[in-house]
């Protein structure tokens, strides 16, 4: 069993890295990402679900999300596209740097990470507490209140014929993108954890799992909000 | 363990198989931008039906980017691409056996509780 470990002992990071049930760091770093790429199949099982129950009240509703939709706030669920987006670019070259062992530029990325994430949770927040405000529907005169909570929920006028559906519409986008936003909370806190770790210096190129595998996390939530981005902000802005 | 194997493994255990160019990084993240303004933009376009086809298939050319490049999976062992296959196929089943029942019961009409 050990004879990796007594062969490869002039890799001293390397070795002391590898759990004792694996020969290699190759065989170790293949195991760990195909564990996490195993717990990401069930999350795409777990978000495929409000997906799929989006796409049917979709076809039936289809005029009470199209107004309520119309109602999310365009410019800031796109900067928060670009944010987030861009926070998977920079985790990116966190793991490139981490890979070619570059402390410092390791931790500034996932630094950098860290905040792009935190402004995405910040906009978010705007965005959620907006919706708790009577404010006036962008077409004709309607007053609406858009969290769809028992006594706040609110929507006359115009639209008062097809309020309910508009509310179903609010559940769906306060579901997807509540569970989209407890993801980058927990993320951020690994994300905490190990930044911690790069700048105690404990990544090398021979074992930076760890960054790797954050990578792949962060990466999946960003490819949720791709497919939510459009799906809510973007039902129908023509006509 | 012999010695070619060991060879083999002591290559392989540097751990770093392949290092993606820097490059190709900020290619893929002006393509993922350059998608989201066409996302944007075809959603003021009226296309009909084919308005939410064209969002859903953009949102799949970049998630497809991400996986591919941001998640190294083009560099990934072939038993990676096959949990990556099989996660899509079961959701493929969820959602066509879904939609198979829902698209097709012309007598199951949407609750007209909610008009």
């Amino acid at each position: 069993m050990s004879d990796a470990v007594l062969t490869h002992g002039a890799h001293a990071p390397a070795s002391t890295r590898l759990q004792h049930h694996f020969d290699t760091m190759a065989q170790q770093k293949e195991a760990v990402t195909l564990g996490m790429w195993v717990f990401l199949v069930t999350e795409i099982m777990f978000f495929g679900g409000m997906f799929a129950a989006y796409l049917i009240y979709r076809m039936w509703y289809y005029q009470g999300f199209v107004a309520a939709s119309r109602e999310l706030d365009l410019v800031l669920g796109g900067i928060n596209t670009v944010v987030l987006i861009g926070s998977s670019l920079t985790v990116a070259l966190g793991v490139h740097a981490a890979q070619t062992g570059k402390k410092q530029q390791t931790v500034n990325y996932l630094l950098l990470t860290g905040v792009l994430g935190l402004a995405f949770l910040v906009i978010k927040y705007f965005e959620y507490s907006s919706k708790f405000d009577l404010h006036a529907a962008h077409h004709g005169a309607s007053m609406i209140r858009l969290f769809p909570g028992a006594g706040i929920f609110e929507v006359t006028g115009e639209y008062a014929g097809i309020a309910s559906q508009m509310r179903i519409f609010m559940v769906l986008y306060f579901a997807l993108t509540g569970m989209h936003a407890l993801h980058m909370i927990i993320g951020i806190g690994i994300l905490a954890v190990i930044t911690r770790m790069a700048m105690k210096g404990e990544f090398t190129p021979h074992w930076y799992a760890p960054v790797e595998i954050f990578g792949l996390y962060w990466h999946f939530v960003d490819i949720v909000w791709i497919f939510l981005f459009p799906l809510l902000y973007l039902v129908n802005r023509h006509g | 363990m012999n010695s070619r194997m060991d060879a083999h493994a002591h290559h392989a255990d540097l751990g770093h198989e392949h290092v993606t160019p820097l490059g190709v990084y900020f290619g893929i993240f002006g393509a993922l931008m350059a998608l989201t303004a066409i996302t944007v933009g075809v959603a003021w376009v009226n296309l009909g039906s084919l308005n939410i086809l064209v969002a859903l298939g953009v949102a799949l050319v970049k998630a497809s980017l991400v996986v591919l490049y941001f998640m190294h999976l083009k560099y990934s062992s072939k038993l990676t691409w096959i949990v990556v296959a099989s996660g899509l196929f079961w959701m493929m089943i969820l959602f066509g056996i879904t939609m198979a029942d829902y698209l097709t019961r012309g007598w199951m009409i949407s609750p007209t509780i909610l008009h």
